[in-house]
């Protein structure tokens, strides 16, 4: 039983990295931008695909390594040549335009690689188990953890210590101010957008690992984010991440006792967040309203 | 004279609605085509009372809609053969929902709740998928379906005749859409104006905005369940995509394709995308790209939407 807890605790914390990594890079677009990007689990989907393709010819680190930045240029395209007409408007119009975008990605990984769920390949270094008490712990959920760690790690790092991470946040603030000290606004809001598809792309090709390829990879997991978002708290990134850990550890450890309420978990924590701390665990108290 | 431009765009609504089995057909459709655009039309005319008489952005009405369904076919399945008790059940059903959600929500604003509502429209369709033994799961719920009405030595026979069905369904929208508008002209409704055009102002003023917020929200949602409620009666059927994210979102683009600032326009906009879909649905298979496209072509090219634009030239 404690070996059937843990096992699912550990899972809920792969799972929740997941959610986490996808939910950080909604959450840059969100804080600068005012978007909400309903087509972020489609640019997962597409990376995922993406990196199955690339495979054969480039192996696994190749793909791991290409697919996301692959992704990351055609979410500054799309930036640049659809989602930017949209910022002076009502954040209607971005949610539903990005929605749209959500469904055409979808469809087209349907139509580019099929319906059926396809196998990830993994090498062979990674699938074996650790040890045989931990039979889970396979080489390759280990590896995940801490190439999550890594890249959040990196991201919080670029945040804070780069020019282009101090303008990201100071513009959250007050992007005003920003575009009068001298900083190119439309740049700036491109380069966040394509920083946050990459981190989707990374999520992609990791889940799809853990997962299996599917073309409703990317609706399935975007939900979650959303949640991960609203109860980390509006407005935080540090927030986001504890969310996206949280309701994964929670949904995991639900598995355990009551399987049907697996996904349900998650939103009950929502609501019960969003009774006592409306602005979410981490938020600012004045940004949500 | 501003009574007579008043009563003139619902009198053209009302005989375009009671002769529509007929030029919808002799255009290529059929009745129960005539009967979806109605049910959908509803749904996105209580959406629109929340986003374009209230100001704010639902994404997640297809929650109400689908809860609305779900209570009128479970109702009909396990409690009694009656259709009058279906819908009485699943407006209940998702008028509640909507109540609790929307006490939770409504100090949030903007594109947070817009993304709360899309959170929330959620629970229900997990709900809906999980719970086989009550809900039949993904495969939906079946093994039920609307029964003749009857009032008295009265009977309508709905099961069986479409275009009776038809006209309960207009009967009920017509009821609906009155009670909406009065709603909307009255000084409750003129007090939603307010707070859409400027919140602040409201509130200054000592309107409780909380309040106004949360029943608008609960108006609409009742009012979508309503529809959900109609559209399970209409399929003898329903399953949970009817509250997915994915209908919520359709329900959206016909309230701005149609336009969200007139009090119409959501029906007008059911009927291009149910036309639309039905069209593009029967012909290929990759109908979602075409939906998603025709999605980013409104938001770019069209967001005022058919009324909105003809508005616009009338007074130009």
């Amino acid at each position: 039983m404690a070996q059937l807890v843990f096992f699912n605790v550990f899972n809920g914390l792969i799972v929740g990295a997941f959610y986490a990594l996808m939910a950080l890079g909604l959450s840059l677009i969100l804080n600068l931008s005012g978007v909400i990007n309903f087509a972020h689990g489609g640019f997962l989907a597409i990376a995922a695909y993406l990196a199955y393709t690339l495979i054969p010819h480039v192996g696994f680190w190749g793909g791991l390594l290409l697919a996301p930045p692959l992704t990351a240029a055609l979410g500054l395209l799309i930036e640049r040549f659809l989602i930017r007409r949209l910022y002076r408007r009502d954040p209607l119009y971005g949610l539903l335009l990005t929605f749209g975008l959500a469904y055409v990605f979808e469809d087209a990984t349907r139509y580019l690689w099929g319906a059926q769920s396809l196998p990830y390949p993994i090498p062979a270094s990674l699938t074996t188990p650790i040890s045989s008490t931990y039979f889970f712990l396979t080489g390759y959920r280990v590896f995940m953890v801490f190439l999550v760690a890594a890249a959040v790690g990196a991201l919080f790092l670029v945040l804070k210590r780069t020019r282009l991470g101090i303008r990201i946040r100071a513009g959250t603030h007050d992007l005003e101010t920003v575009s009068v000290l001298g900083t190119n606004v439309r740049i700036l809001r491109n380069l966040n957008f394509g920083l946050g598809i990459y981190l989707a792309g990374l999520a992609g090709v990791l889940a799809a690992g853990m997962l299996g390829l599917e073309p409703t990879i990317g609706s399935s997991l975007i939900m979650p984010s959303f949640v991960a978002i609203i109860v980390g708290g509006l407005g935080s990134l540090p927030g986001t991440l504890l969310g996206g850990l949280l309701i994964g550890v929670a949904s995991g450890v639900t598995t355990v006792f009551f399987p049907s309420a697996t996904e349900a978990v998650m939103y009950v924590m929502m609501g019960a967040v969003l009774l006592v701390r409306p602005h979410g665990l981490l938020g600012e108290p004045g940004r949500a309203q | 004279m501003s009574r007579l431009r008043r009563a003139a765009p619902a009198s053209l609504a009302a005989v375009l609605l009671v002769t529509m089995p007929w030029w919808l057909g002799a255009v290529g459709g059929y009745t129960e085509l005539a009967t979806r655009i109605v049910v959908l039309g509803l749904a996105a005319m209580a959406l629109n009372f929340l986003l374009g008489f209230t100001g704010v952005l639902s994404f997640g009405h297809a929650a109400y809609f689908g809860l609305g369904g779900y209570g009128a076919a479970m109702a009909l399945k396990y409690l009694a053969p009656s259709d009058a008790l279906a819908v009485a059940v699943g407006v209940a059903a998702g008028t509640v929902a909507a109540a609790l959600i929307g006490a939770l929500i409504v100090k949030l604003r903007g594109v947070y709740f817009a993304m709360v509502t899309i959170a929330f429209g959620q629970v229900f369709y997990f709900i809906t998928f999980r719970w086989d033994s009550v809900t039949g799961g993904d495969d939906g719920l079946t093994g039920w379906s609307r029964l003749p009405l009857r009032l008295g030595p009265l009977a309508l026979d709905v099961q069986h005749r479409d275009l009776a069905f038809y006209y309960f369904v207009l009967a009920l929208f017509g009821i609906a859409a009155a009670v909406m508008g009065a709603v909307l002209r009255s000084p409750f409704g003129r007090t939603l104006l307010a707070i859409r055009e400027n919140e602040r102002r409201a509130r200054f003023l000592g309107i409780p905005v909380e309040r106004h917020l949360w029943l608008s929200f609960v108006i609409s949602g009742g009012f979508a369940s309503l529809a959900g409620a109609l559209f399970a009666l209409l399929n003898n059927f329903i399953d949970p995509r009817a509250l997915r994210w994915d209908q919520s979102g359709n329900f959206v683009i016909m309230a701005v394709l149609g336009g969200m600032r007139s009090f119409w326009g959501p029906l007008v906009g059911a009927g291009i995308f149910v036309v639309l879909q039905d069209f593009v649905s029967s012909r290929t298979e990759n109908w979602m790209s075409f939906v998603g496209l025709f999605f980013v072509l409104v938001v770019l090219f069209f967001p005022r939407g058919v009324l909105g634009v003809l508005r616009r030239r009338a007074s130009a």
